[in-house]
């Protein structure tokens, strides 16, 4: 029997934000993927400090002073992040330029900060099983940063090589989604980098 | 567009849309356009195969393996490659073939079974198989290049660290997990994204079907397990690599790290393989018992729970470690457990076809044979949950007769259920009936001479992964035996393959829906055209195509370019129009280079830096956003 047409969906809108778009649903899932990650990364700092005392073994824990630089910005950095965000949300075209623009410059800063911090960590990778599961955390988060950075450039680029419609508001706002992440991830890895050995001391 | 609703679909339009819908989605001959196809029925094709050879690959191993331990103090196979033997052949079932070939046949239906035009990501699908592929090839090269893993398929440390397995073989291995998990991981964010939003208006959550529940709980399960074993993988190269400590006791490393993060994934992993199959099975039996399915909530409930019980019983794996009283029992609680739910679904299914009207075709029988197998392997799985006994049958050949009870009895039987089912789907032609009677009793038959001894040989003590063995313990005739059963099975894999290459040119024309089915894959022609559904269907009912006629339909997504309807999470209410990507040659540059990226990594630690960036200069190729322009053309009437 031939089927019977029951509806039109050619008014319908072609793109839309947040839960309503498929990209969005996307970003969310890699998210949960990294997010596993760190907390199974996280998990394992823990078991390997179960198994060794003293903790950091040299007693020696990294300087506070560029993990902590790297943590005031990369929180500031969520200012112009929500506000590309909204502006990405409202679809104004010239705010969306600039929050973009900024957080490419903010994001670049920020590996600048990541690349000496990784030198004040006083310990190697192949000292120890410390030094081992120190350097895998704050290389994951690392990739995360470079990874969003790159997208943040690429949107940059494109936001003004071109007018944006729609779709494009929307992966820009899904940008600032995981840019949210990568801030938000941070907060843990620097407890366990940072304030961990210091209170175990 | 402008006469009243609702209509009859008028035939003239029909075949004119049919011929622009093919132009826009189709996919050309040329050697271009098959590497650039994003068409998820085309990639599925070659996931499935591929996994399927992989499959026949590691039973030749399994095949030469029986064959050696055929009789006591044989010396065909020399203890080295023995060792690669059956690295080899767990590696590749678990990692090559399982669950590959799961997500593979989903990556074919989920789309048809939501009623949608194309996968949610079609170009990360594309990106997934080519991974999958190159991640495949090398460990087999290397195998065949006499570099194989040697330290089982979960290359426990200490024996797979830098001291213990000097040389590359580790280092491949740990390099085929990465490639495998990426390509996994992807298929499991799409088709998550798939289910939750591109769903046929009016198939809410309620009124999903089974195979669909079943993957969406799988792909959640596959986000949460596979991080693990990637994380362990990377650690274990490292340690061997470039000199970290993570499982160096002398360093503060503990080689228990390395158990964990590997079960934590490893004992989910099962649950992957074995949900899919689930799915299929209730699919199968709904539509040989001609009634929907007993107890539908309840089955749901019991998918939901396995998947999230199989997170709390890695330690099981474990109970020879030496781990606290406490924990074990934990453990051993949770392991009877998840026997609950699983045995809640086999009394659904035998009450569907107890109530049902049930014809016994070969989906049938294999979904059967599954029922018995998977129930006796059930059964030694409470056993070994029991701390003393699994401390006396560790690494006994009872170990290896339950996992292969659980996971052939529990996926490959499904998994040809499935075949036989699904396969005028794929190709337009029924598989060979009379064959398939054959294929299945010389496979059910030649599996229990297999592996029945196996519990035997266990319990008389002898020992898994034992090159050979003394004569006068006792083992020969049961050895003998269970190589004689492993002929067999090769035998019925054989038929298989030669029923499909048959059917293939002469099998019975199916037509849309030979078995009467009542999901949506079946509301469109066998094979599927490229673009699945000329008019997006809506679901009235859980059983959507046993719903009252005439099939009612949606207008309105573009002929002349590529939309999917996207649809509101829950309920299923059409939301907006989703452009779905073209085909690009991008996904399969990026696996090459991620391919140069992970094996050159195995050869130059620096790699990881550097062979970053063809990645990066790739993906940003293929993601660069459709400018403006482009995207008025294209929305112009």
């Amino acid at each position: 029997m031939k089927p019977r047409i029951v509806g039109d969906v050619s008014s319908l809108p072609d793109a839309a934000f947040s839960h309503r778009s498929l990209i969005w649903w996307g970003v969310l899932g890699f998210i949960l993927i990294e997010g596993t990650v760190f907390v199974l990364a996280g998990g394992a700092y823990f078991f390997l400090m179960n198994h060794s005392t003293p903790w950091p073994p040299h007693r020696v824990p990294p300087e506070l002073l560029l993990g902590t630089c790297f943590t005031v910005l990369m929180m500031l950095s969520e200012i112009p992040n929500v506000w590309a965000d909204r502006a990405a949300h409202g679809e104004h075209l010239r705010q969306t330029r600039i929050g973009l623009a900024l957080m490419t410059l903010i994001g670049l800063a920020l590996m600048v900060i990541r690349y000496f911090e990784f030198q004040t960590l006083n310990v190697s990778w192949d000292d120890n099983a410390y030094g081992s599961i120190v350097w895998a955390l704050l290389f994951l988060h690392t990739v995360h940063l470079v990874t969003d950075w790159v997208d943040t450039l690429v949107l940059t680029v494109f936001a003004h090589m071109h007018d944006l419609e729609r779709t494009h508001f929307s992966d820009v706002a899904d940008n600032c989604l995981y840019w949210h992440f990568v801030a938000i991830a941070w907060l843990p890895i620097y407890a366990l980098l940072y304030w961990v050995p210091r209170m175990m001391k | 567009m402008t006469t009243a609703l609702p209509r009859e679909a008028d035939p003239a339009e029909i075949t004119a849309q049919h011929a622009q819908l093919t132009r826009t989605w189709g996919t050309g001959q040329s050697l271009f356009e098959r590497l650039a196809t994003v068409d998820h029925k085309i990639v599925a094709r070659r996931y499935v195969i591929t996994a399927f050879v992989f499959f026949v690959l590691a039973g030749v191993l399994a095949l030469l393996m029986r064959i050696q331990l055929a009789q006591p103090d044989s010396h065909l196979i020399d203890p080295d490659r023995y060792n690669q033997l059956f690295t080899m052949h767990g590696t590749t079932m678990m990692f090559l073939f399982a669950v590959p070939i799961m997500e593979a046949i989903a990556v074919y239906l989920v789309p048809l079974m939501c009623g949608t035009r194309n996968i949610s990501f079609p170009r990360l699908n594309a990106f997934s198989y080519w991974v999958f592929l190159f991640g495949g090839v090398m460990i087999w090269i290397a195998f065949l290049m006499n570099a194989g893993p040697e330290t089982g398929w979960f290359s426990y440390v200490p024996l797979a660290g830098p001291e213990y397995s000097p040389g590359k073989r580790t280092d491949f291995w740990a390099q085929m997990v990465t490639f495998t998990e990426v390509a996994a991981l992807a298929v499991a964010v799409e088709l998550i994204a798939t289910i939750l939003k591109q769903r046929a208006p009016g198939m809410t959550l309620a009124r999903m079907p089974l195979f669909l529940w079943a993957m969406l709980v799988t792909s959640f399960m596959v986000i949460i397990a596979m991080p693990a074993v990637m994380l362990a993988s990377s650690f274990l190269i490292a340690d061997r690599l470039i000199g970290t400590h993570f499982f160096n006791p002398v360093e503060g490393g503990d080689a228990l790290l390395w158990q964990h993060l590997f079960w934590f994934f490893g004992h989910p992993e099962v649950y992957i393989i074995f949900l899919p199959a689930l799915g299929m099975v209730s699919s199968i039996v709904i539509t040989f018992a001609r009634r929907t399915i007993f107890a539908y909530t309840l089955m749901v409930l019991a998918l939901v729970t396995t998947g999230l019980l199989a997170f709390g019983l890695w330690v099981h794996h474990m109970f020879a470690t030496g781990l606290p009283h406490l924990g074990s029992s934990f453990y051993t609680a949770a392991s009877m457990m998840i026997a609950i739910p699983s045995g809640m679904q086999i009394f659904a299914w035998i009450a569907t076809l107890w109530d049902g009207k049930p014809r016994f075709m070969t989906p049938l029988l294999f979904v059967i044979g599954f029922i018995v197998i998977f129930v006796l392997g059930g059964l030694t799985g409470v056993m070994l949950a029991s701390v003393p006994l699994d401390l006396q049958l560790h690494d006994t050949y009872f170990v290896v007769a339950h996992f292969h009870y659980v996971l052939i009895g529990g996926a490959v039987f499904p998994l040809f259920a499935a075949f036989y089912y699904w396969f005028p789907k794929f190709t337009g032609r029924k598989l060979s009936e009379r064959l398939g009677r054959w294929n299945f009793w010389l496979f059910f038959i030649g599996f229990n001479v297999t592996f029945f001894p196996m519990h035997i040989l266990g319990l008389a003590g002898m020992p898994r992964r034992v090159y050979t063995y003394a004569d006068g313990l006792g083992w020969e005739s049961l050895n003998l035996l269970s190589t004689l059963g492993a002929l067999m099975i090769g035998a019925s894999v054989l038929l298989f393959i030669v029923n499909a290459a048959r059917s293939l040119k002469q099998g019975e024309p199916a037509g849309d829906n030979p078995w009467g089915a009542s999901t949506l894959e079946w509301a469109t022609s066998s094979p599927p055209p490229p673009y699945n559904f000329m008019h997006i269907p809506v679901v009235t009912g859980r059983e959507a195509l046993w719903q009252p006629e005439p099939r009612q339909v949606l207008e309105g997504l573009s002929p002349a370019h590529r939309e999917v309807l996207c649809t509101s999470a829950l309920a299923a209410v059409p939301d907006i129009r989703q452009h779905s990507a073209e085909p690009s040659i991008w996904p399969f540059w990026t696996a090459i280079a991620t391919a140069i990226w992970f094996i050159a990594s195995i050869f130059d630690a620096r790699a990881v830096l550097w062979g970053s960036l063809p990645v990066a200069v790739c993906l940003i190729a293929w993601m660069w956003p459709t400018p403006p322009r482009v995207l008025q053309q294209r929305t112009a009437p």
